[in-house]
């Protein structure tokens, strides 16, 4: 079965090559089945997005941190929301924060991480010709694209985008009485997130169903990268939490348009009683966190998965507990599911499910640390080469251990009931999920830059950009648990109401400011990109003398990938350094037959077993031969 | 001319970038060092690793010790100090494995940086090891959780009868009190009776509610426990009383509740502190719109004493508008009118 599939994929393959000549601009670049290129068109959209997302950081952290300055010069950009007095409007500031979370998790960290190097690698590093369907491939991004053009506009109209927070708790966020951001800008947020929900749902089944059914000849599950593991764990998540969500949104919806009150309930606002009586506000607080927490590994997963395959590549050693990674990987998949009402502790809901829920939520923080552990002995008596994927991935594991160990404390609900929605919340998932995933988007941006554009980034604009972004990171989100752990409350405009949290306006100012260099320092990154893109030093074929298979392929593989037959896997991703062998590497592709003095003793003994397939193929490819 | 100015300075500063970019690019070709697998780059980031560890490590200890009696509120409730000795507790364990994990991660990447003579060892796994990292931490987090967990079903357990009740109502944008009176039961309400006049929505009809009274501030008698009975009227709220390490959502159309012993009072807190000017507060801690930020309620701890005899001196609802007794039956509106009669 396996070999008639790769026959056909040779076959189809040719064809592709035919047409590739015929390809016009449209079907290359903007409607296109090629993998390759939809990852790169979620990549750029991504950096789009990011870029968007963080500025709007910015746009707050002057609020917060220069409460005094008059915010007059943006009036260009922000017209009324900016008053007379130059302040900014604090409904728009509420409307800045939601669309900044909304915009990172979603747009950034889902679709620009899992979306881009789900797409690009799955194929690559299993040894496919493409995704299972190129078409919902397309459209997967297309999806996300109208999604995102729809919240695009949101930002701009008249009553301004959603301002309930990204987890658009009604009933805020379903009466436009109770802020204007529930008007329009709402309809527009769930419209698109529809539209994205849809985009998820189409490429995680594309990803799980590519992963289960075409890897090449010899690529077991237990020979997949650690990269390839985490994408299908991940949309095996995605797959099971965002139709969650969907069905969140479209109550919501109910309740905003039809009268319904699955969320509402004994409602008094703009002088009158309203007729909805029954809902309840924490079953949405329910369904959202059942999605909203595996939503957290959907962003991370990927992140480490990355970073498990750049450390390994980088130390020129085998990731250390190669199937212990995947058992915490899977762990966390399963127990990802089973934890939402952590956020919960204090909605008003059955204190008992609070204390089933923390000694849930704690258990997740074992397969997270065996990761950790593991990265760390990954490191240990290493060869390492700090190339700026591999500074990254080494920033990454530093943000998900501090992020991590904070998460301790939260999961706690007995703690967390001071810590909750005060900015010690907003430090830790911001070092854990945001700045964790996200080096691990950069981390696989400069990794497989050269086989994305054929050329090298710049290193050393890579190391100073790292070191910039690192530091930063650290310096706007450490202070963060000093301020909550004084109790400051998130969400706030101003905490100059209050007594208890009148002070440490120094220490805003200077998060404000280390926000603005470290978004700065983003720019250092754009020019890389898309400098080295047209101009960068020509990349060799395995810059990084790495073994997976994607480095196999043409410096710029075509629609199909490799331009004659699929290789063949015989060894699993991670032989660097192996005692015997002459190079620190052994790519995939080699056999264990071709390598005696490096084998181990149970791969002599596999050398028979792999000796007799390769005739039986041969055979095969004779037969084929002398039929046509 | 000044955003002139500026605009010239910023085109010379990136062009001055741009410059020592394409040097350094074009050094890095004459050398050769591009062809190498590891240039000297390497050593300068394994450095920087060191250098970030120390720096930022002491700059994290210096500022955490100055900086502690800042951000350490103080405790004002019983369950507050149970709490906060948990965080600590949680505080050390994580900082160890914070600071020995962090010290590895920095310092292998400078001590095993790349050289050509050295080979990595080719270790791929240890079952001793996993299993050890699993067991450990799973012990270690048993015991975390254990301990929050005895305390989280204290703190929820059911409020002493003999709490005292203090109803707090959240709504756009600002809190309101109501306190059940000498009958410490708080009266019906319903959310469609709500007026002007009676924005609590009481319900009148029921006799607990007549001697039921509203207050500007929360006013509760230390060391005796109390239940604050939680709701709101439009949107989700949250109370949230930093110094009583307390805080529990409002939400429309499900009552919630938070029960507490105040182990201080607002005079001892200022004498503490050496402020005369300190004060309890609630704050908001659910977003809820515009306002969401200026949702202050200030709590006024007490002696029993005072408390009783403060409780004594308040005006209950109708006492303060007696418009609200008109229509009610016939034995209610007795009992308001007694009411009515007193003092």
């Amino acid at each position: 079965m396996a070999t008639a599939t790769v026959a056909n994929h040779d076959s189809a393959s040719h064809d592709h090559h035919d047409h590739e000549h015929h390809d016009n601009f449209v079907t290359k670049y903007i409607f296109t089945q090629d993998h390759k290129m939809i990852g790169k068109q979620f990549l750029i959209t991504g950096m789009f997005w990011a870029l968007i997302g963080g500025f709007l950081s910015i746009l707050f952290r002057l609020q917060l941190g220069f409460p005094e300055m008059d915010l007059s010069f943006l009036r260009p950009l922000l017209g009324g929301w900016i008053d007379e007095a130059g302040k900014l409007d604090p409904t728009f500031y509420l409307a800045l924060v939601t669309m900044h979370g909304t915009i990172m998790v979603f747009f950034v960290l889902t679709a620009g991480l899992s979306g881009t190097f789900s797409n690009y690698l799955i194929p690559l590093q299993i040894g496919a010709r493409d995704m299972a369907s190129g078409f919902m491939n397309m459209l997967s991004y297309w999806f996300f694209f109208v999604s995102g053009v729809i919240m695009f506009i949101s930002l701009f109209i008249k009553t301004g985008p959603a301002g309930g927070g990204w987890v658009v708790y009604p009933p805020l966020s379903a009466l436009e009485q109770a802020i204007p951001g529930s008007g329009l800008g709402m309809t527009l947020w769930l419209v698109a997130m529809t539209f994205f929900i849809a985009s998820s749902l189409l490429g995680g089944i594309n990803y799980i169903t590519t992963v289960i059914n075409l890897r090449t000849k010899g690529m077991s599950f237990s020979r997949l990268p650690l990269t390839i593991w985490a994408f299908f764990l991940t949309a095996v998540i995605g797959l099971l939490s965002f139709p969650v969500l969907f069905a969140a949104a479209l109550l919501l919806v109910f309740d905003r348009s039809f009268g319904t009150s699955f969320y509402l309930s004994d409602i008094y606002i703009g002088g009158e009683a309203l007729p909805n009586t029954g809902g309840s506000p924490v079953l949405y607080q329910h369904l959202f966190w059942f999605f909203g927490h595996p939503e957290v590994y959907i962003v991370l997963l990927p992140a480490l998965g990355i970073t498990s395959e750049v450390i390994a590549t980088n130390s020129r050693k085998p990731i250390f507990g190669y199937k212990a990674m995947i058992i915490s990987m899977l762990g966390i998949t399963i127990l990802s599911f089973i934890v939402w009402a952590h956020h919960m502790f204090v909605s008003g809901m059955n204190p008992f499910l609070g204390s089933i829920f923390m000694f849930l939520t704690l258990i997740i923080a074992v397969p997270s640390a065996v990761k950790v552990f593991n990265y760390l002995t990954t490191l240990w008596r290493g060869n390492l080469i700090f190339t700026p994927a591999m500074l990254f991935s080494i920033g990454l594991v530093s943000f998900f251990i501090s992020g991590g160990l904070t998460g301790i404390f939260l999961g706690n609900s007995a703690i967390d009931i001071q810590l909750h929605d005060t900015y010690f919340v907003v430090a830790h998932f911001h070092l854990v999920m945001g700045s964790a995933s996200f080096f691990g988007l950069m981390a696989g941006v400069y990794h497989w830059f050269p086989k994305m554009f054929g050329r090298m980034m710049d290193a050393k604009l890579g190391y100073i950009h790292f070191w910039l972004t690192f530091t930063g990171v650290y310096l706007v989100f450490f202070p963060m648990h000093y301020i909550g752990i004084a109790g400051f409350p998130r969400r706030y405009y101003s905490w100059t109401n209050f007594e208890f949290a009148n002070m440490y306006t120094d220490l805003n100012m200077f998060v404000s400011v280390a926000a603005i260099i470290t978004f700065t320092a983003q720019f250092i990154f754009i020019f890389n990109f898309f400098y080295s893109m047209y101009r960068g030093r020509k990349a060799t074929l395995n810059p990084w003398r790495s073994n997976t298979l994607e480095w196999t392929t043409p410096l710029h593989p075509g629609h199909g990938n490799w331009p004659g037959e699929i290789p063949t896997v015989y060894r699993w991703p991670y032989d660097y350094s192996k005692p015997g062998a002459e190079e620190d590497f052994i790519p995939q592709t080699v056999p264990l037959s071709a390598t005696p003095e490096s084998n181990l003793p149970h791969e002599q003994e596999l050398v028979k077993l792999e000796l007799e397939i390769m005739k039986e193929d041969e055979e095969v490819l004779v037969a084929n031969e002398s039929k046509h | 001319m000044y955003g002139f100015l500026i605009g010239v300075g910023v085109l010379l500063l990136l062009s001055i970038i741009w410059m020592v970019y394409r040097i350094q690019t074009l050094v890095t070709v004459v050398k050769g060092s591009d062809k190498k697998i590891a240039s000297g780059s390497n050593k300068v980031n394994a450095m920087l690793f060191i250098v970030f560890l120390v720096g930022l490590g002491a700059l994290m200890f210096w500022y955490s010790i100055k900086e502690f009696d800042n951000y350490q509120l103080p405790i004002a409730s019983e369950h507050g100090i149970v709490t906060d000795q948990l965080f600590w507790i949680t505080m050390a364990v994580t900082g160890v494995v914070f600071l020995i994990t962090h010290v590895l991660l920095f310092v292998f990447p400078y001590k095993y940086q790349y050289s050509e003579t050295r080979k990595a060892s080719f270790y791929p796994d240890n079952n001793k090891l996993e299993i050890i990292w699993t067991i450990v931490p799973g012990i270690v987090l048993a015991g975390l959780v254990i301990s929050g967990w005895m305390a989280w079903s204290d703190i929820t357990a059911p409020a002493p009868e003999k709490a005292h009740v203090v109803e707090i109502m959240g709504y756009q944008f600002a809190w309101e009190v109501r306190y059940p009176g000498t009958d410490n039961v708080l009266g019906d309400y319903d959310y469609r009776l709500i007026t002007a006049s009676n924005s609590h929505g009481i319900d009148f009809t029921d006799k607990n509610s007549i001697d039921d009274f509203p207050s500007p501030v929360v006013v509760i008698p230390k060391g005796e426990p109390v239940l604050f009975k939680i709701r709101a009227r439009d949107v989700l709220h949250s109370v949230f009383a930093p110094h009583m390490r307390l805080k529990m959502d409002a939400v429309p159309g499900m009552p919630t509740r938070f029960w507490f012993v105040p182990t201080k009072t607002t005079a001892e807190m200022r004498i503490e502190l050496n402020n005369p000017d300190f004060n309890y507060e609630i704050a908001c801690t659910e977003i809820c719109g515009k306002g969401h930020f200026g949702m202050r309620k200030v709590i006024e701890v007490v002696e029993p004493e005072a408390y009783q005899k403060w409780i004594a001196e308040q005006q209950s609802f109708i006492k303060l508008n007696p418009a609200l007794a008109e229509g009610l039956p016939a034995d209610t509106k007795e009992l308001a009118e007694i009411q009515l009669k007193e003092n």
